[in-house]
């Protein structure tokens, strides 16, 4: 174990080899390694985004879901409504037609009445005129008594 | 292979003995020449002025093939599904990186490719230790006895870089001056200065503390010597231990039979042990590493 020159040719050699390691082999590794790392960082990032963007899209959509199902509720019970009211506006417009049928019909009748009762009227003034006539024969001018004939076919 | 001639004395010591290149010294027949030392005690007389071929050979092929390796998941490095290669690149980067933010709080971009360039140089280097000792060192000594036409039993050769000081010290030295060089930047030349004399003795008066100061630079400046040398001491014995026991265990092949096979489950079941203890020690290193720098960019009074 003799101490010679070879100690100042390692030291030398051992320098050459550091320098060499930090100029050209420390900072690629270093730099693929941090790389690396922020890519992975940046993976899981993007892929907790996605899966929180999914989470919201589910909720949304449920919340679409909700609503259109509410919707859908609120215009089949609204049609419900509009049903029985079109229902009841029919059974109402039959009533007052009705009704109004019922009367025409009645007036029509009253009239036929009152038409029935004119001429009854007037037959029995002929009857009581030519009963009159009979009883009375010379007696009464026709022409004479007419207004008074007349008078008492009206109270009658 | 203790078997060729070799008493065991000579196998151990012709494991421990680098292959050394340097200058002859004066009184040696080639004088003043360059050239490989034949034995250990040649070696020895080359002093300061040598280098060990095999420690350099090694600790360069395995660092550039880490560097290979690296640079080539590097330049294809993709963020998006990564393959084998890079998924287990990846894995040793974001482990030192994992261990550089829980030890470093400074803010210094090159201390974490320190501590990978650490963690995966020393481990393959001690990985070397688990590579049956006898085997590159005979390759070694054929292609040196064919192709050179040395004396085969010339040609050392050691494959573990770790076990050589020379390369433990060689990486611990430029971390800790590059502790030094950022302790003097972070605090200041007088915050330094301070730092290693106005600690652990305090007191509030004044001529008190001047005395303490001598006390207290003599303590920190241990400590702070201790840093390199535990550093790269703590490896080099730890793989020097390891290297011996396996040379020791390989002693056995050549005492028969029943001994060879003993020697063989041995060799396994430490080879087992000892693929912990390799990557243990350059995880400590880089930890160590890690913590010195740290330290040097501390500027609070909490120790």
């Amino acid at each position: 174990m003799n101490i010679n020159l070879t100690l100042i040719g390692q030291s030398i050699t051992f320098a050459v080899f550091v320098w060499f390691c930090y100029a050209f082999i420390w900072p690629p590794l270093v730099n693929a390694l941090a790389k690396r790392k922020k890519q992975i960082a940046d993976g899981l990032a993007a892929a907790e985004r996605g899966q929180h963007e999914q989470e919201l899209a589910a909720k949304k959509a449920a919340e679409q879901l909700k609503n259109a199902k509410g919707q859908a509720a609120d215009i089949i019970a609204h049609a419900q409504k509009r049903a029985t009211e079109i229902v009841d506006e029919a059974k109402e417009d039959a009533r007052s037609e009705a009704e109004r049928i019922k009367a025409g019909a009645n007036a029509e009748i009253e009239q036929e009445v009152n038409r029935a009762r004119e001429h009854l009227r007037k037959e029995v003034v002929a009857l009581a005129i030519s009963g009159a006539e009979r009883i009375l024969k010379r007696e009464i001018d026709t022409e004479a008594h007419a207004s008074s004939l007349k008078d008492l076919a009206e109270q009658l | 292979m203790s078997g060729e001639g070799q008493t065991s004395g000579e196998y151990i010591q012709h494991h421990l003995q680098n292959l050394t290149f340097g200058k002859f010294p004066r009184g040696h027949e080639h004088a003043g020449e360059w050239g490989l030392a034949h034995t250990a005690q040649e070696a020895k007389e080359m002093g300061f002025w040598a280098i060990h071929v095999d420690t350099m050979f090694w600790s360069i092929i395995l660092g550039v093939l880490f560097l290979y390796l690296f640079r080539k998941v590097a330049k294809n490095a993709t963020s998006d599904v990564p393959g084998g290669m890079q998924n287990f690149v990846e894995w040793i980067v974001e482990f030192v990186d994992g261990t550089v933010k829980g030890a470093f709080s400074g803010r210094n971009a090159m201390v974490a490719p320190m501590a990978l360039t650490i963690f995966v140089w020393v481990f393959l280097i001690n990985f070397m230790d688990l590579i049956p000792v006898d085997w590159l060192p005979q390759v070694a000594t054929l292609i040196g006895h064919h192709l050179f036409g040395m004396d085969p039993h010339h040609v050392y050769f050691r494959v573990v870089p770790s076990t050589d000081p020379n390369a433990t010290f060689g990486m611990a030295l430029p971390v800790f001056a590059l502790m030094i060089f950022y302790s003097f930047k972070i605090k200041g030349p007088i915050g330094f200065a301070s730092e290693l004399t106005l600690h652990p003795f305090t007191s509030s008066n004044k001529i008190v503390q001047l005395l303490f100061i001598p006390i207290n630079f003599l303590l920190e400046f241990v400590s702070l010597l201790a840093k390199p040398l535990s550093l790269s001491l703590r490896l080099y014995g730890n793989m020097f231990a390891g290297e011996m026991i396996f040379i020791l265990i390989a002693l056995m092949y050549g005492g028969g039979l029943v001994l060879g096979l003993f020697g063989g489950v041995l060799q396994m079941g430490w080879a087992i042990f000892h693929i912990l203890i390799i990557t243990l020690q350059a995880y400590i290193f880089m930890t160590l590493s890690i913590v010195y720098m740290d330290l040097a960019y501390q500027t609070g009074e909490e120790h």
